[in-house]
């Protein structure tokens, strides 16, 4: 596995031409602003991509007709959110063993307007085990890790709105963001209530918006029109999909076999990284996270936004770009995780940028910490 | 005329899980058990998920167990369910082990009142002549 390390590097990054409220953008259209502007972005073309990965509502030949390829890789594992992390690494060994030369990670969502959207899912499970009970939607299955959590550990609603106010204060960095305005503690804990123990601004956007990541090898990657930035390490890992058969809840195992799998890979430790990204669909995330990669003990990841040091100008900057909770979240929200780590690893983000960032951490899930992806990032190998 | 049905029916009804419907509606919470390892599971599969041995049978719970973790819905996020809120939102692990979803009842919808552990037992709910639903309340 040390091998694949800093054998391939992203080249291009990008979101949609717009993101937010897009009713007159469809799915598709979100899918293909996204993988022509970060192609464009890596000096590529459309005909150099072979390989193409995407998950959600189109499958990777549905992307490759309308993109106009014919790619001779592609990938369309989907297990939630945190699949475009995964098939970071699935890039990397594809690309690593010449099975394809330049691949492309695409999201596209209707998630706030559902244009060109039709919806359909599997509900053998949840329509029988728990939709007759009110269930449906991540904020009423999230809520129970969140609880027990507090149970547990004596973790506080005032210890997850820090999160929320830390990362908001990312968002009033990022033009991009959705929501800007700083927020207080108090402004969360007075947000309405919608399923305890979140307010409303425990809980993430809801928005339409497309990302998309490109990758080759890194002998191939000087060539492209902006700095490499290398995966050094990627891991995933998947335990279940009913949140009742999350064993050791509030603690993920599919978050700590993909940790596990991207430090190992990487060669890193937890005191090598100086940015983290983690997916927020709720303020509790990042704090659960922490404690399941390894970083905190259990009930001591809330530390990690404490007295600012989360924040910008901060000693560990984390979700700088104003996270899924102010800047975007589409639904499968886990490219845009991505996408920012790159721009900080390019020195691309203005305001927000974070001084002499070397090694950044992309953690994500998919459904309720049920699948994980983890991939370690850096513009020097 | 039928009554207005105030919650979404389980839907679809899989063949592998007959028994704990059937069960239900004669008033039995009903659990799928492994022959080989001993260990009842949730939900009703035809492997052990513990031992991965196909001979699994059903043993009936005792409908005892705790409140392992819970929520208060302030609202409905699916328009098929009509019970006005609040109400609780409750995952249930069963002395048997195996943890499912369900609602707690009788019961105040307050944080300060429903505690993580606390002693629940089974209450069963009819819907329709087909579908009996196991919901929770404080032990007595
Ligand atoms: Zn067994």
């Amino acid at each position: 596995m040390k091998d694949l390390s800093n054998s391939v590097a992203i080249v291009g990054v990008d979101e949609s031409d717009e993101i937010g409220k897009l009713p007159d953008v469809s799915l598709t259209s979100l899918h293909l602003q996204a993988v022509h502007n970060a192609v464009a972005d890596a000096g590529l073309k459309i005909s150099d991509i072979d390989g193409v990965f995407t998950a959600g509502q189109h499958s990777p030949a549905m992307l490759g007709e309308a993109l106009g390829i014919t790619p001779r890789y592609v990938d369309g594992t989907s297990v939630g959110g945190c699949s475009f992390i995964m098939m970071v690494g699935h890039a990397v060994a594809a690309l690593h063993h010449g099975l394809c030369d330049v691949a492309v990670i695409s999201h596209g969502e209707s998630g706030r307007s559902g244009t060109g959207v039709t919806r359909a899912r599997d509900t053998s499970l949840s329509g029988q085990y728990e939709m007759p009970y009110g269930f449906g939607g991540a904020p009423t299955y999230f809520g129970m890790i969140t609880n027990r959590h507090m149970h547990e550990y004596g973790t506080t609603l005032e210890d997850w709105a820090r999160v929320a106010v830390s990362t908001r204060a990312w968002a009033g960095l990022n033009p991009k963001a959705m929501f800007r305005d700083p927020i207080t503690v108090e402004d969360v804990l007075n947000s309405p209530k919608l399923f305890y123990p979140f307010n409303l601004l425990n809980i993430c956007l809801v928005t339409d918006a497309g990302g998309a990541v490109v990758l080759t090898r890194a002998e191939r990657a000087k060539d492209c029109a902006k700095k490499p930035v290398y995966v050094r390490g990627a891991g995933e890992g998947t335990e279940h999909t009913l949140v009742t058969n999350m064993t050791d809840m509030p603690m993920s195992k599919a978050t700590a076999i993909s940790g596990n799998k991207a430090f190992e890979m990487a060669g890193v430790t937890h005191g090598d990284f100086d940015h983290i990204m983690l997916y927020d669909a709720f303020s509790s995330g990042p704090p659960m996270m922490l404690e399941s990669l390894g970083f905190a003990e259990p009930g001591e990841g809330v530390r990690f936004f404490d007295e600012g040091r989360s924040d910008p100008g901060g000693s560990l900057p984390i979700n700088t770009n104003g996270g899924g909770l102010s800047y975007t979240h589409s639904g499968m929200y886990g490219i845009f995780p991505i996408i920012e780590a790159v721009r900080q690893q390019r020195g691309e983000c203005g305001d927000r940028q974070v001084p002499g960032v070397k090694c950044s951490l992309v953690n994500g899930m998919g459904g309720m910490l049920s699948a994980a992806g983890t991939i370690v990032l850096s513009h020097e190998t | 005329m039928e009554p207005e049905l105030l919650r979404p029916l389980p839907k679809p009804m899989t063949p592998e899980a007959k028994p704990y419907w059937d069960g239900l509606r004669e008033g039995k919470l009903m659990l799928p058990e492994c022959n080989d390892c001993g260990k009842a599971f949730f939900y009703p599969r035809i492997a052990c998920p513990n031992c991965h041995s196909r001979n699994v049978g059903w043993v009936q719970a005792s409908g005892k167990g705790k409140l392992y973790s819970f929520q208060i819905a302030y609202r409905a996020l699916n328009p098929a369910f009509k019970i006005p809120p609040p109400y609780v939102l409750a995952m249930v692990e069963l002395e048997e082990g195996p943890r499912l979803m369900s609602n707690l009842i009788n019961v105040e919808a307050d944080p300060d009142v429903i505690k993580c552990d606390m002693a629940v037992e089974v209450v069963f709910e009819k819907q329709t002549d087909e579908v009996t639903i196991p919901l929770f309340q404080p032990a007595s």
